[in-house]
């Protein structure tokens, strides 16, 4: 299988399963780069689908206190893009069918090279990106070497997205569409399901890809709620407390990986409200 | 029409540097704000109103004020200060401010937010907010508050609720994070009053814009005075405010020089400075490419000044822009040259620059010496000292010394 199928399988797979699928975010690095290479090894038996993997910068700018801790102890931690990709090639010698996307911002990427990230990313098993501060109408070699290196430039959708410009982020999109569900940081107040259901739809107009929600879902209850209308439910901030709150590296991988369980429990409920 | 006038491009583009690299989120308010810029840009009232505060409440013009004492210690070029530190509040900032208010007024908008470094954007933002009616917030970095005392103060006299900020280093840049963390989350009644020519398009060229009020200024002051243009102009740089509104004016006259001055710290060569021009790389950050301080992993590392208000990681794109294009140079000045410079304004012209403005006035002592005195060489007295008087105490080791 190539890479770039990778989470086109995945998302018909649990399209089939007549479930959402779960996107679990974790920092790389976090809390140490042992620890959470243990984490992520461990989501997929968890119940993870598909797995977001954060590039930590130093100023992540639209993400809240909770995935802001988390960077910087990545980062203290001594993380750095060539570890965290590193990391997803020990990832890959054991899971081949796990889609992995890597989140992150735009100057970690652009001071790595460009050509040379898409390159040794698309190597190590990484199947898509999303940029938060890359705007679509900007760069288009970059989204054109993505392209050609097979990696899914994954179009981010806000509740501020509209008409033309709803048209526009969606135009190349591929992989998925994630709908930051509130205008806000990561780790907010949730969304209400109605705003949410009334926007998927309007989305769903302009593109065939599955659509994937992210932004303040925290409990199983919140993503099995929002999971009644999106193909995907995207959990962040509440996996990465799990390991500000351990007292040990072991307990932030039990914890996390138990929240992780939960949630894909909340997805597989049938006959939960 | 030169090729500087014409910068950006319909993108937010200086060459390769600035662009809107920002959260989605905000694509559709900052295309708003360009809208309603590009409108009362060609609306009489809304300049008539722009023109009426500069006067009445700023005080403009500044005077453009020989510096004869200086002119005659340095024994070289003929030294003028274009008086910035004179407006309202006490720095040029408030020329910004009060353009960006009346937008954000223009607009509907009625929750005025802004981030400062020094204080003296914070106090020309409160000021302003207070005067049109409008509710204002301003994020300032925890190390920032701490040697700016009397600037929260002012803050919060003029009614501003000041959030500290302790994430990163708590300085600028960790304020301008939270102050875009709190524009993505409050969307429909907020405005943010950037307050350098940094942040996503089309805040460089309307910040540029708002402070061009200095340059145009200058040149015409200048006219009047000595009948011709001058031959070189100086300007401290953080973001790049000052600068670029002293300089935009004059960029198409090839006879006159221009030196930004950025903050040197310890030194370049130390690691401890905030000069994103000598001494860092292209990146991206605040929503604009431009030169920052950066390791190799693309992490932005800690900037480092005596001045808080220069104490930032990163420049204005469209310096970034001149400085490849070599229209402007640009240099740095240690902490210790511009405190040396700083004693230097106060004692021989009997006044008390802000720490970033002495930054200029240091370069201004490099260079003038060697310049004969048909030389006229402007700097930028970009603001005042008064909030500066704690660091300096510090710095020379008590007041009385």
């Amino acid at each position: 299988m190539n890479s770039t199928s990778r989470l086109d399988t995945r998302l018909a797979a649990t399209k089939a399963d007549k479930r959402p699928a779960l996107v679990t975010y974790i920092t790389a690095g976090d809390p140490d780069p042992d620890t959470s290479l243990d984490i992520l090894r461990g989501l997929p038996e968890a119940g993870a689908d598909i797995i977001e993997l954060g590039m930590p910068f130093t100023d992540p700018m639209a993400d809240g206190p909770a995935i802001q801790k988390s960077s910087l102890r990545a980062l203290n931690g001594g993380q750095t893009q060539k570890k965290t990709l590193a990391m997803v090639q020990r990832f890959r010698e054991h899971d081949r069918d796990t889609p992995l996307v890597l989140m992150g911002y735009y100057n970690p990427i652009y001071r790595y090279g460009a050509d040379r990230f898409l390159r040794d990313a698309a190597e190590a098993g990484v199947d898509g990106l999303i940029i938060v501060d890359l705007p679509p109408d900007h760069d288009q070699a970059f989204f054109d070497a993505a392209r050609d290196a097979g990696i899914h430039i994954i179009r981010l959708v806000t509740p501020t997205t509209k008409g033309e410009r709803l048209k526009q982020v969606l135009r190349d999109a591929s992989g998925f569409v994630y709908y930051v569900s509130v205008a806000g940081v990561t780790g907010a107040a949730p969304p209400t399901q109605d705003s949410v259901a009334t926007t998927l739809a309007a989305i769903r107009e302009h593109t065939d890809l599955p659509v994937g929600v992210g932004f303040g879902i925290r409990t199983a209850e919140d993503a099995a709620a929002i999971g009644r209308f999106s193909d995907a439910v995207i959990v962040g901030s509440a996996l990465v407390d799990c390991v500000e709150r351990a007292e040990s590296p072991a307990a932030a991988r039990q914890a996390l990986h138990e929240r992780v369980r939960d949630l894909a429990a909340g997805l597989r409920c049938r006959t939960c409200p | 029409m030169s090729v500087y006038s014409m910068q950006p491009d319909a993108n937010g583009f200086f060459g390769r540097f600035g662009g809107r690299f920002v959260a989605e989120t905000l694509i559709p308010l900052i295309e708003a704000l360009q809208t309603c810029y590009k409108e009362a840009r060609d609306d009489r009232e809304f300049q008539s109103r722009l023109a009426y505060f500069q006067r009445d409440y700023v005080g403009r013009p500044s005077p453009l004020y020989r510096a004869d004492r200086l002119t005659d210690y340095f024994g070289g070029a003929t030294i003028y200060f274009k008086r910035e530190e004179l407006n309202h509040t006490g720095a040029h900032k408030i020329n910004n401010c009060i353009g960006q208010v009346l937008l954000a007024q223009r607009m509907g908008k009625t929750r005025i937010i802004a981030e400062t470094g020094a204080g003296m954007h914070g106090v020309a933002t409160a000021a302003v907010a207070a005067r049109l009616g409008m509710s204002c917030i301003v994020y300032m970095g925890e190390t920032d508050m701490e040697r700016q005392q009397p600037n929260v103060f002012r803050m919060q006299l003029l009614g501003a609720e000041i959030i500290p900020v302790s994430s990163g280093t708590g300085t600028l840049k960790d304020a301008m994070n939270e102050a875009l963390r709190d524009w993505v989350t409050n969307i429909d009644d907020t405005f943010y009053v950037i307050g350098t020519v940094a942040g996503p398009h089309p805040y460089p060229a309307m910040v540029r814009d708002f402070q061009s009020v200095i340059g145009r200024e200058t040149r015409e002051q200048m006219l009047d005075q000595e009948g011709r243009l001058p031959d070189s102009l100086v300007a401290c740089i953080g973001g790049g405010s000052n600068a670029m509104g002293l300089f935009h004016p004059f960029l198409a006259d090839d006879g006159v020089q221009m030196i930004g001055v950025e903050a040197g710290g310890h030194g370049v060569e130390s690691g401890k400075h905030a000069a994103s021009l000598s001494g860092g790389t292209p990146g991206v950050l605040h929503g604009n490419r431009t030169y920052l301080l950066q390791d190799e992993d693309g992490q932005i590392t800690d900037a480092h000044s005596i001045s808080a208000g220069l104490d930032y990681p990163g420049i204005g794109p469209e310096h970034a822009w001149l400085h490849e294009q070599g229209r402007v140079e640009y240099v740095s000045i240690t902490d210790r040259e511009a405190m040396e410079a700083f004693q230097l304004c106060c004692r021989q012209e009997g006044i008390i620059p802000a720490l970033e403005t002495a930054h200029a006035l240091a370069e201004v002592a490099r260079r003038a010496p060697a310049l004969p005195r048909e030389h006229l060489m402007v700097v930028n007295l970009s603001g005042r000292g008064d909030k500066d008087m704690a660091s300096v105490a510090e710095y020379l080791g008590g007041p009385s010394r």
